[in-house]
């Protein structure tokens, strides 16, 4: 059992957890996630570690809730227990010095991208933030991001925040008015596929971080494939970090939507079940 | 492993033994007739995850066990692979002392009660025993086994093996497998300190996520665990050694020996055009879902599975053969296994192939899937196939299947289950520096020993074997445990 020591509710959908686990804290690096299941009839799901602190034991989660399993972690408070976690699990990000690197995120995806933008940071590159979202509500993780970024810019599809537009729009700007060395994007699958098409245009390195549909997150099932570079590779011990040019996006957003009718099912019976 | 026939001699001339064997002539006992297993109907088993077979009765066990000869020199022994005391056990069940008959075979068996209901007995203990010379179907040891530890489990008076008095030396087991429970009950007995690391949520590996509730119910796989944790054996869930934690920082922690049984855990697909499409899925992932997250209840659990009505399943193993009858049990009008060879080569379990058929699976046998096809949201639609002949024998000896030009036809399917067979997971390997791996990705072991290259690492089951059986397994726990406790006591 693992407990839950703060919790916090970052955006209306958005909630950070910190968890005690020692063993997690000290061994995790940048890029990699854990395996949260709750209960007896809870689903195996991966969450990003966001952050970590060895010295207390703990790590922390950002999760947004899109259905049942991620509804239950985002309504745990201080003090609940979850019964399984194990991680770290994924390949850590290569962390290096290439000069100049775009680091963007959308909706969720800006938490799992906290650690890797910092630990690029902190490797000696210039670091161009973007966070993109629909509205600004969900926008998150701001000032955390802003405090470590050379330049930082935000993006939403309405312009109630920020720049108006998409972040490929954001990006753009910033690749027309410098050179920029590698980009990491992170968020939604569709996001990245064009964040991939608009960085090929320019032949500018770039890393994905994958979130497909997971069960064990160990390299036993294969439901995490997607095709990279026309091979098959288990976003769970081959990533979750591809080189984006290569990844089969397309694939990938299909076999996210496998189990839509029964996630519908499931997450209905769910709220059903809370009232 | 050797038989010790001096100390079987020695049980087989004790006075109950040979007043039992008076009793009744051979003859008289070689004209009885081998026992039916009693078997829920396929038609309505095929709809649910209860265990097929339901076990002899008291009545059925005696009348089979009087079948057995007790041989003098019993044959059926050399096909055990952990030389399982047979007759021993079995006569104990003639003679209605069912308690004893278990502890006999607790004495060389962890698992009697998971062993008699999935060990291939007909080509291992059944197959040696001398029916078979006088062209008559073997005894029933497997139901034997199982109905002595059933039986032992059911009265609650499950006798746990004695420990000896703590060693006080640090155990770590990598897997918590057939051959790693194994393992972790013979060094336990011993005296050592053991601790059981396993990455999933659930203790058992493929008996837990692989083989089905309707052939292996998880209850008995849970029993066993209960056993062992009373002697003091430690469970830690949650744990996967080289991520969780490497295997420095364990002997860090004062661990002294190692047991790796982290199994054949990777699914091996096909690369065959289109495999990556929506609804194919791995064994691997259909039975997890299935087993280890019980998706066959969802949605009152949360892990969801596609329920289709038309499925294929790739494969004549017993992964493929539990993976069709699974569809068929989550409603598939058209169940069907697609092999590339014939009925004789395949390598499942006879009564798995007799109870799929039972239960109206379809064989579409000399046939090998060549290309997916997708519909519009990429979700599979049809298979496209080829039909197979059979040319010369390959290494193993079965003939090599060859692909027949211009046979290739399509099947309309929903769902597709690619069965082919695992490989070793290479985050051991990988991990542990210094380990030497063939180039199957199976660990290198001293075959008499099974210690690995370095020293006090010793390694069984699937990792080291590729893909094999409970019973070898368990046998490599076992073996492992006698040589790591001589090279850790002469250390
Ligand atoms: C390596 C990795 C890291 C991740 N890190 C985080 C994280 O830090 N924070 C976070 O909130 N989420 C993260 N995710 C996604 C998270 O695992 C899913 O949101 C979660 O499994 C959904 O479960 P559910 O039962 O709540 O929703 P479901 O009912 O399963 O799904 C509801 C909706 O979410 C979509 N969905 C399902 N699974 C995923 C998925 N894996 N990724 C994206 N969308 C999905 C479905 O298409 C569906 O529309 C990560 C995924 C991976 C693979
Ligand atoms: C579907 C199916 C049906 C089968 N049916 C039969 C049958 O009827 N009869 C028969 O005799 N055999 C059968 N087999 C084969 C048999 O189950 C295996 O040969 C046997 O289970 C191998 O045992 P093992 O101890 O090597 O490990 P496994 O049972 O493979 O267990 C290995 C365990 O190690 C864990 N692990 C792996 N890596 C790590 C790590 N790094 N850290 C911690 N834990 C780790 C895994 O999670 C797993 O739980 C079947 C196999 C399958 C897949
Ligand atoms: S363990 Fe398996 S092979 Fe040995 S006697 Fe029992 S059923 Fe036969
Ligand atoms: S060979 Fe057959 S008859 Fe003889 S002891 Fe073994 S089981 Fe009994
Ligand atoms: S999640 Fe099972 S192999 Fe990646």
């Amino acid at each position: 059992m693992y407990k839950v020591i703060e919790k916090r509710v970052l955006s209306e959908n958005v909630a950070k957890l910190i968890i005690e686990n020692k063993r997690i804290a000290k061994n995790r690096k940048a890029g990699q996630f854990v395996i949260i299941k709750m209960g007896e009839i809870g689903e195996r799901i991966p969450l990003t570690i966001a952050d970590a602190d060895p010295e207390k034991g703990t790590i922390t989660i950002i999760v947004q809730k899109v259905g049942t399993s991620s509804h239950k972690l985002f309504n745990l408070n201080a003090g609940d227990h979850i019964s399984d976690l194990v991680g770290p699990l994924g390949q850590p990000t290569k962390v290096e010095n290439v000069g100049t690197v775009i680091a963007a995120g959308g909706g969720v995806g800006v938490a799992p991208l906290y650690p890797i933008a910092k630990a690029f940071k902190e490797a000696g590159n210039k670091l161009i933030t973007i966070l993109a979202a629909r509205t600004k509500d969900l926008i998150i993780l701001e000032n955390e991001m802003k405090e470590f970024a050379d330049e930082f810019m935000i993006m939403t599809d309405d312009g109630s925040y920020g720049k108006k537009g998409l972040i490929t729009a954001g990006i753009e700007e910033v690749i027309k008015r410098e050179k920029v060395d590698m980009v990491i994007c992170l968020g939604p699958a569709i996001m990245m596929k064009f964040i991939a098409l608009l960085t090929k245009k320019y032949n500018i390195h770039t890393i994905a971080s994958l979130n497909t549909i997971m069960v064990d997150g160990t390299g036993m099932c294969g439901a995490c494939r997607v095709t990279v570079g026309g091979k098959t590779k288990f976003v769970c011990v081959d990533g979750p970090e591809f080189n984006a040019h290569e990844v089969d996006f397309d694939g990938m957003l299909k076999r996210l939507n496998a189990y839509k009718k029964e996630e519908e099912t499931s997450y209905s019976k769910y709220l059903k079940d809370l009232k | 492993m050797s038989v010790d026939y001096e100390a079987l001699k020695k049980d087989r001339a004790q006075e109950w033994r040979g007043n039992l064997r008076k009793s009744m002539p051979a003859k008289e006992r070689t004209q009885i007739e081998r026992v039916k297993m009693p078997e829920n109907e396929p038609l309505k088993r095929n709809k649910n995850f209860n265990e097929v077979n339901n076990g002899l009765s008291e009545k059925q066990a005696i009348i089979e066990a009087k079948r057995c000869l007790d041989c003098p020199t019993p044959t059926c022994i050399s096909g055990c692979p952990v030389n399982i005391d047979i007759p021993g056990f079995i006569k104990q069940i003639e003679k209605g002392d069912f308690l004893e008959s278990a502890k006999i075979l607790k004495d060389t068996n962890a698992l009697p009660a998971v062993c008699g209901r999935v060990c291939p007995q007909e080509n291992q203990c059944e197959l040696k025993c001398i029916y078979n010379k006088m062209k008559k179907p073997s005894v029933a040891i497997g139901h034997l086994e199982r109905f002595a530890s059933d039986y032992e489990r059911n009265t609650g008076k499950v006798s746990i093996p004695e420990v000896l008095k703590s060693n006080n030396i640090k155990i770590a087991v990598i897997g918590s497998g057939p051959s790693g429970l194994t393992f972790a009950g013979e060094m336990c007995k011993l005296g050592y300190e053991v601790t059981i690391f396993e990455a999933l949520h659930e203790f058992g590996g493929v008996l837990v996520y692989g083989i089905p509730e309707f052939r292996l119910p998880k209850k008995i796989v849970k029993a066993e665990i209960n056993s062992l944790e009373k002697m003091g054996v430690k469970f830690v869930k949650n744990f996967i050694v080289g991520r969780s934690a490497g295997l420095d920082e364990l002997k860090d922690q004062g661990f002294k020996g190692f047991f790796i049984g982290s199994g054949a855990g990777l699914p091996r697909f096909m690369n065959v055009p289109g495999e990556n499409l929506v609804n194919i899925y791995s064994s691997n992932e259909y039975l997890t879902r299935v087993n280890l997250m019980k998706a066959y209840k969802f949605p009152e659990y949360d892990t969801p599975i596609i329920r289709a009505k038309r499925v294929a399943v790739i494969g004549g193993g017993n992964t493929a053969m539990d993976s069709v009858r699974t569809a068929k049990r989550l409603g598939a009008d058209r169940a069907m296994i697609i092999y590339r060879r014939s009925e004789e080569e395949m390598p499942a379990r006879i009564e798995e192939v007799h109870h799929a058929k039972e239960e109206g699976i379809e064989f579409l046998i000399l046939t090998n899937p060549v290309e997916y096809i997708g519909d519009t949201e990429d979700k599979v639609k049809q298979i496209k196939v080829q039909k197979m002949e059979l040319g010369e024998p390959d290494e193993s000896g079965r003939r090599r299947p060859k692909p027949i030009p211009g046979s290739e036809y399509t099947i309309d399917i929903d769902i597709v289950i690619v069965g082919i067979g695992t490989s070793p997971n290479p985050l051991i390997p990988q991990t542990i520096k210094g380990l030497d791996v063939t180039r199957w990705g199976t660990l290198v072991v001293n075959e008499e020993t099974l210690q690995t290259s370095i020293p006090n690492i010793f390694a069984g089951g699937d990792i080291v074997r590729g893909g094999a059986t409970v019973i070898l397994a368990m046998g490599d726990g076992k073996k492992a445990a006698e040589s790591a406790h001589k090279y850790l006591i002469n250390k």
